[in-house]
């Protein structure tokens, strides 16, 4: 009696335990700060989600997001995340910075992955991609086509990360065209369509003839084409539906390999808090394909500057360089660190306008 | 570099007038609900819905107006859903409205599907005979898109019905003191819906507004928070109709304003000028309702009739 009492506990045991090992996914969490369809950047984000999916098949299980506020919700959304059991979480907006690391520490056994922010912790990397590096390019592509001679660039936040983009893309658009003028407008958001093309229409109503946007939806695309003579490249993510006019090309982020090999590390157990920057020469930016809007010599140009990037052999950010109040940032051949970069939060000499707090 | 001459008027005026019609048609929809005691905080549900249906049927049809038809009726499909919560139900306002939000969020992004990147048939102007030949002021204000002026319209009746009709008079009195209402022999409910299945119309619109005008073109989520703007722009104007015109005139004209003071590097700091429409529609509005005008009474409530 006494067995067989002991044999269906045992089974009982054996029962509940089963399944729940059979379960065990890895769960593996995105936080969004757009809608999956914003067709820019939230967009890219999930196609490397989806990837980790396609990928892992059922060993893995993901859950996400989206349109999550940069402000106090995001740290509700991400511990949210954390108590509905996710291993790994990527947080998917520099506005999550210190959500993410106030999570991470409340949940040591939790992995994190914040993008472009420049905190990390023991269970906390950081990753980005070097989009200054499509910037350039696209800021030849730009000096090259302008006809007006005055770029239009909307620009989000304040931070770095697209400080670092306006200055790349207007280097590269002065030395194709020593004439080239920018005119930047902040709108303080990343995801606000009607906004968005609003900036678009009010730098083309200026006289832009080239906008530039460091925004995630498309509305802008739709604005110059509404407008009419004006150009564009896709931001994030290629945008093709736009090509050939106004979309000339486009920088598309890639974050699906960089995801399925972080995923592959948590379930190896090899997972450590990392910093990773890539660019072109890794794959992790794109040059979305240059329509025959573009004429054949400047595209050789573009491809030849992107090739040379990808290489190693050039440095968007190769002086002589000076900084908009004239002094002197960097000597004839030298190369900007990455220090500088990630913390840049000044403009290079000839931009006008100021950097706002 | 200050550079305010290169503002070309005629295209900044179309720009204002262009961000302010979906508010205003949204804010206007919102007044004739809360004016008749109902608190329905899913007017960012119902933009998105319209902004979704209008878009998806004008591609169709290739017709805008037959798009702004259905965006219409998308929003009052939706607002039907909360007058059947609240009205029928009997379920809390609040918690009904912001249900409604998100549903429509995730509906019209369902909707949605297969829309991205497609392009909507141009909505035409609307040139006005012998106004559109002035100069400036000509292709600034008469020939605009006909949307815009429906919503200048729309407030103006809007406006006369609430203070000039008895139709009016009784939507006040349901909002005021819907017991009293209801012992003159008025129907509350009926009242109510017929106001709310109105404010779901013209949140409709003003979404559609945005995806077939402004933009234009289809993305998730695309309405960005314009409705809990147009909720804002109730309140603070005092549920009065006059008010809601100027306050969303404030906020679309100022938003597109500062972005092209910006683009023309005026020398005021951008943190100060992207507040700015925040700032000044919520100054001006407060201080015009300093003359103790009050929320109506019953607004929010629920109404059981008496036996």
């Amino acid at each position: 009696m006494k067995l067989l009492k002991f044999l269906s506990g045992v089974a009982t045991a054996l029962s509940l335990a089963l399944p729940s090992l059979a379960d065990e996914k890895l769960k593996v969490g995105f936080i969004y700060v757009g809608p999956i369809g914003d067709g820019g950047w939230t967009y890219e984000h999930d196609i490397g989600r989806l990837a980790v999916e396609d990928h892992f098949g059922d060993r893995v299980e993901t859950i996400y997001k989206e349109s999550v506020d940069e402000g106090a919700d995001s740290e509700r959304s991400i511990t949210q995340m954390a108590l509905e059991g996710a291993d790994l979480i990527f947080t998917t907006s520099f506005g999550y910075m210190d959500a993410t690391l106030n999570v991470a520490k409340k949940f040591p056994n939790v992995k994190f992955e914040h993008a472009t922010g420049y905190k990390t912790a023991p269970n906390m990397s950081i990753y980005s991609a070097r989009f200054y590096e499509g910037r350039a390019v696209q800021g030849h592509i730009a000096g090259k086509m302008t006809k007006s001679n005055i770029v239009g660039y909307i620009a989000s936040y304040p931070i770095p990360e697209v400080i670092r983009g306006i200055n790349s893309a207007y280097i590269h658009a002065r030395k194709a065209n020593p004439d080239v003028e920018f005119k930047i407008i902040w709108v303080y958001t990343w995801f606000d369509p009607a906004k968005e093309a609003d900036a678009a229409t009010a730098l083309v109503n200026q006289g832009a003839d080239v906008v530039l946007q460091h925004t995630d939806s498309t509305a802008p695309q739709s604005a110059a084409e509404k407008a009419g003579g004006v150009i564009t490249f896709g931001q994030a993510s290629d945008m093709a539906q736009f090509a050939p006019l106004p979309r000339v090309s486009s920088i598309i982020d890639n974050w699906a390999p960089y995801y399925i090999a972080r995923t592959q590390a948590v379930l190896d157990g090899t997972w450590v808090s990392t910093d990773t920057w890539d660019g072109i020469g890794p794959g992790m930016v794109g040059i979305g394909d240059i329509s025959e809007a573009v004429p054949e010599d400047v595209k050789a140009e573009a491809l030849a500057l992107k090739n040379a990037i990808a290489s190693g052999e050039y440095h968007p950010f190769t002086g002589p360089l000076s900084k908009q109040d004239g002094s002197q940032w960097l000597a004839e051949g030298e190369v900007a660190d990455d220090g500088t970069l990630l913390g840049m939060n000044f403009y290079v000499e000839g931009v006008e306008g100021e950097v706002p707090n | 570099m200050t550079d305010l001459f290169s503002i070309n008027i005629v295209v900044l005026l179309a720009s204002l007038i262009s961000a302010s019609t979906p508010i205003l048609l949204a804010a206007t929809g919102e007044l004739v609900a809360e004016r008749a005691g109902v608190l329905n905080l899913g007017v960012e549900g119902m933009m998105i819905t319209g902004a979704a249906c209008g878009f998806i049927v004008s591609v169709h049809t290739g017709s805008p107006a037959i798009g702004f038809i259905a965006a219409a009726a998308g929003g009052t499909a939706m607002s039907a859903l909360f007058a059947l919560l609240t009205q029928c139900a009997l379920a809390n306002h609040v918690a009904s409205g912001l249900a409604l939000t998100l549903f429509g969020l995730g509906l019209s992004a369902l909707l949605g599907q297969g829309y991205v990147g497609v392009k909507p048939p141009p909505t035409g102007n609307l040139e006005l005979p012998i106004l559109s030949d002035l100069p400036v002021l000509g292709p600034a204000l008469f020939s605009q898109d006909i949307v815009s002026y429906l919503a200048l319209a729309l407030v103006i009746a809007v406006w006369l019905a609430l203070a000039r009709s008895r139709s009016g008079l009784i939507l006040r009195a349901v909002g005021e003191n819907h017991n009293a209402a209801h012992a003159l022999g008025y129907r509350v409910v009926r009242v109510r819906v017929l106001a709310i299945l109105f404010g779901g119309g013209c949140a409709g619109l003003g979404g559609a507004y945005i995806s077939l005008i402004r933009v234009p073109q289809w993305t998730d989520g695309m309405t960005a928070g314009a409705g809990w703007i147009a909720l804002a722009i109730v309140v603070f104007s005092s549920w009065k109709a006059g008010r809601v015109l100027l306050g969303a005139w404030l906020f679309g004209g100022i938003t597109v304003l500062q972005l092209n003071l910006q683009a023309a590097g005026i020398a005021i700091p951008v943190e100060y000028l992207s507040m700015s429409p925040y700032l000044i529609t919520i100054l001006v509005l407060v201080i015009l309702s300093a003359d103790n005008s009050n929320a109506p009474a019953s607004l929010g409530r629920i109404f059981h009739a008496p036996r």
